[in-house]
């Protein structure tokens, strides 16, 4: 019997198409627009102007808090501009656009492909050079991956668990990742180790994915402390607390981290990054992203500059299929429809999904005929019914109350209702509403 | 016999006794409570709306009867009549207060301002907000699911299906304010009515740089401040790319709406302009389109008089 998360959950056609694909490397383009908010938290502040030359791997943007990131250059060339563009989150927001003249790297980063096994820093110096690296979580959330590493003081991690889940159906950049980079990955994972000061790691992997598992497990034993933990495939157990509850049943309380129960989670990607920052000194400026959709004509794994227009990619996959009905950054179940394709691609896309037109769009909603299958799958134990009817009636104390605050936005709620409710929409709002409030308390 | 005698006798006793308790009690937790309170409230419309921001009617009477000076005090759906009536009632004097209006700041419609992109979520404009900036090519105007609309409780809103924007009937607008707090992106506000309804304002509220939000809609204020230099009474000011016209400065020239090129000043209820000899013809050509409003009423009701103009009280 294989491990899964405790409460709720669903499962989706995986249509993992381009799970065979091997990871491809996306040509540079010609411009490349950066924004300075790829991450939770505050955006970085530029630290470059109009007609300035950079180079790939060069600070462009400046963390502007603890929870922040740097921002480096994915290019070489010159500041085109500083402007607000449409990014990613359909909003216009500030981005450094860049016209790439060649492709010269900073001389600080070691282009090698040799693996990198020795690890000579210590803990301070990982979390610094993490930091530096602006590496932020890459399995979708973009939190600053250093902000997780430094424990706050009183709290002990006693476990890090490597999120190599990728439950999001279509999905496949993390399982080609630890294919064709198991070893840095495994590389990574004790550096993040060193920095916990922890000796057991977990990478929890689903068993869709069984020559990931093979492959992983194989060279774990070339490294101390880490197993592989195959787990039965179910969404959403890539969420955090799902991961935990799943890998070593501990229940995080309602509103705490994961620091709580000793745990650390970090993506397989986020580890990937980690190894390069710390063993080859470089930043955080590519990506792996799976681009995928049951019309397209090459579903296939891409290693991109950030910055990459989202067109590229598409062209680079065998262009838009003419059914396409919507455009969504990220996997099916949390991603986001974009409103255009001139959008860059960012250190949080891990995915891009061309959903056909019938597929695409949202059926009618109808009422409530209070089945209970929200509640029955809602991972967090919550009664979405209810929470979309108090969002929706503002009823804000109650929604408190009733740890909306909890919902990881999965949208299992959403998925199975027979009525088609936009439960997830409200929830989101009321959370949004209920956050504002609890903040405005302190 | 004597059963029912001693029966009443008792219950008699009992009464008598908890009366002289109740009397005490009465006296001893004694509430005074301002009888005025009770005339104000019937005085009040009693729509317990919350327009004037109190919780209901009997809130703003308690407030108003405490207060000192009622000047700041306005029920928007009763109005200057029956804040004189309270005032005589509570013995203050009452200036007349200017009557307000609500007016939506938004002219992007289907055909000024194309869509790019379309929009399957939930039906509520602040879910669409809070989602992205909406689907057209602007994201500070209106996002028509009609959440304004949803909020007025004198059905003087609906969506004009043509147009995908809301539509205030003069008329029934009492000036609550739950379309203005309803809206996500603000762009409803409260404006002075104006006399005979008139009024200039600008039906816009991008901040976009002037070639963006040109891009977006073709009636955006483009923050060109032509009609800042124009206006005599100082009354229109320009922040962030966007115009915006002070209400109580503004004396309804209409100079403004003339030097817009964008046309996103609008005037509202002027008789039709009288056409000026071509000495400018510049001017001359813009004027025709100057006013997309008026055109729309043309097709209507053809040359009108100014009197029956008065009447028309759809506010886009």
């Amino acid at each position: 019997m294989l491990k899964t998360f405790s409460l709720g959950g669903i499962h989706p056609a995986e249509n993992k198409l381009s799970a065979s694909s091997a990871i491809q490397v996306l040509p540079i383009p010609e411009t490349v627009s950066i924004p300075i908010s790829q991450h939770i938290g505050a955006p970085a502040t530029p630290v470059v102007k109009k007609n300035d030359e950079v180079k790939v791997g060069q600070l462009i943007a400046k963390s502007s808090g603890f929870v922040s990131a740097n921002i480096h250059s994915s290019v070489s060339g010159t500041v085109f501009k500083v402007d607000d563009i449409m990014d990613a989150s359909g909003f216009r927001k500030t981005s450094i656009i860049i016209k790439v003249d060649g492709d010269e790297w900073m001389e600080t980063i070691d282009r090698s492909e040799d693996l990198v096994k020795e690890i000579s820093a210590g803990k301070e110096e990982i979390i610094k050079k993490i930091a530096e690296a602006g590496i932020v979580g890459l399995g979708g959330a973009t939190f600053p991956a250093h902000v997780k590493l430094s424990v706050p003081p009183g709290k002990t991690a006693e476990v890090l668990i490597i999120n190599a889940v990728e439950c999001e159906p279509y999905l496949t950049s993390d399982h080609r990742v630890m294919l064709e980079k198991g070893d840095e990955v495994l590389v990574g994972t004790q550096i993040l180790m060193k920095a916990l000061d922890v000796d057991r790691a977990i990478v929890g992997i689903e068993n869709n994915k069984p020559d990931a598992i093979a492959h992983l497990t194989k060279l774990a034993g070339n490294y101390k402390g880490i197993e592989i933990c195959p787990l039965k495939t179910q969404y959403p157990q890539g969420g955090e607390k799902q991961l935990i509850s799943a890998t070593i049943k501990r229940e995080i309380p309602s509103g705490a981290l994961p620091i709580e129960v000793g745990a650390v989670v970090q993506n397989v990607g986020t580890a990937l990054a980690v190894y390069e920052a710390v063993q080859k000194n470089k930043p955080l400026f590519e990506r792996v992203a799976t681009i995928t959709g049951k019309s397209l004509k090459n579903p296939s794994n891409w290693k991109f500059r950030i910055g990459t227009p989202v067109k590229d990619l598409i062209d680079a996959a065998g262009g838009l299929p003419e059914d396409t009905g919507k455009i969504v950054g990220g996997g099916p179940m949390m991603g986001k429809a974009l409103t255009t394709v001139d959008v860059p691609l960012t250190k949080g896309s891990s995915g891009l999904l061309l959903l056909p037109r019938e597929e695409a769009v949202r059926k009618e909603s109808k009422p409530c005929i209070r089945c209970g299958k929200c509640v029955s799958v809602c991972p967090m134990g919550l009664e979405p019914f209810l929470l979309m009817v108090l969002a929706d009636k503002k009823e804000y104390d109650r929604l408190e109350n009733d740890a909306v605050m909890d919902c990881i936005e999965c949208g299992s709620c959403s998925f199975t209702c027979p009525a088609n409710r936009p439960l997830l929409d409200y929830i989101r709002l009321g959370k949004g509403k209920v956050g504002q409030i609890m903040r405005s308390r302190k | 016999m004597s059963i029912i005698v001693i029966t009443i006798l008792a219950l008699c006793a009992i009464g008598v006794t908890a009366a002289i308790i109740l009397f005490f009690v009465a006296q001893k937790f004694k509430v005074y409570e301002d009888p005025r309170i009770d005339e104000v409230e019937e005085a009040l419309p009693a729509a317990n709306c919350g327009g004037c921001g109190y919780p209901g009617c009997r809130g703003f009477a308690e407030a108003l009867v405490k207060a000192d000076n009622i000047d700041n005090f306005l029920c928007p759906v009763g109005g200057a009549p029956v804040m004189s009536h309270v005032g005589a009632i509570l013995g203050h004097e009452v200036k007349a207060a200017e009557p307000t209006v609500a007016v939506v700041r938004c002219n992007g419609t289907c055909e000024n301002r194309p869509k790019t992109n379309q929009y399957d979520g939930a039906p509520s404009c602040t879910i669409a907000a809070s989602l992205y900036s909406g689907e057209t090519g602007c994201q500070f105007g209106c996002l028509g699911l009609g959440e304004c609309v949803d909020a007025c409780n004198f059905d003087a809103m609906y969506m004009d299906k043509e147009t995908g924007l809301p539509v205030i009937i003069e008329d029934k607008c009492v000036s609550c304010g739950a379309c203005v707090k309803a809206c996500p992106n603000n762009i409803i506000e409260l404006r002075k009515k104006g006399p005979k309804s008139r009024r200039v304002f600008v039906s816009c509220v991008n901040k976009d740089k002037g070639a963006i939000a040109k891009k977006a809609c073709d009636v955006a204020c483009i923050g060109c401040g032509k009609c800042v230099k124009e206006c005599p009474f100082d009354a229109i000011t320009l922040e962030n790319n966007l115009a915006y016209i002070d209400y109580n400065k503004c004396k309804l020239c209409r100079k403004c709406v003339i030097v817009c090129p964008t046309n996103a000043i609008h005037e509202l209820n002027f008789p039709p302009r009288k056409e000026k000899p071509a000495e400018k013809p510049t001017t001359a050509s813009v004027k025709p389109v100057a006013a997309p409003k008026a055109e729309v009423k043309a097709e209507e009701a053809p040359k009108i008089e100014p009197k029956a103009n008065d009447d028309t009280t759809e506010n886009k």
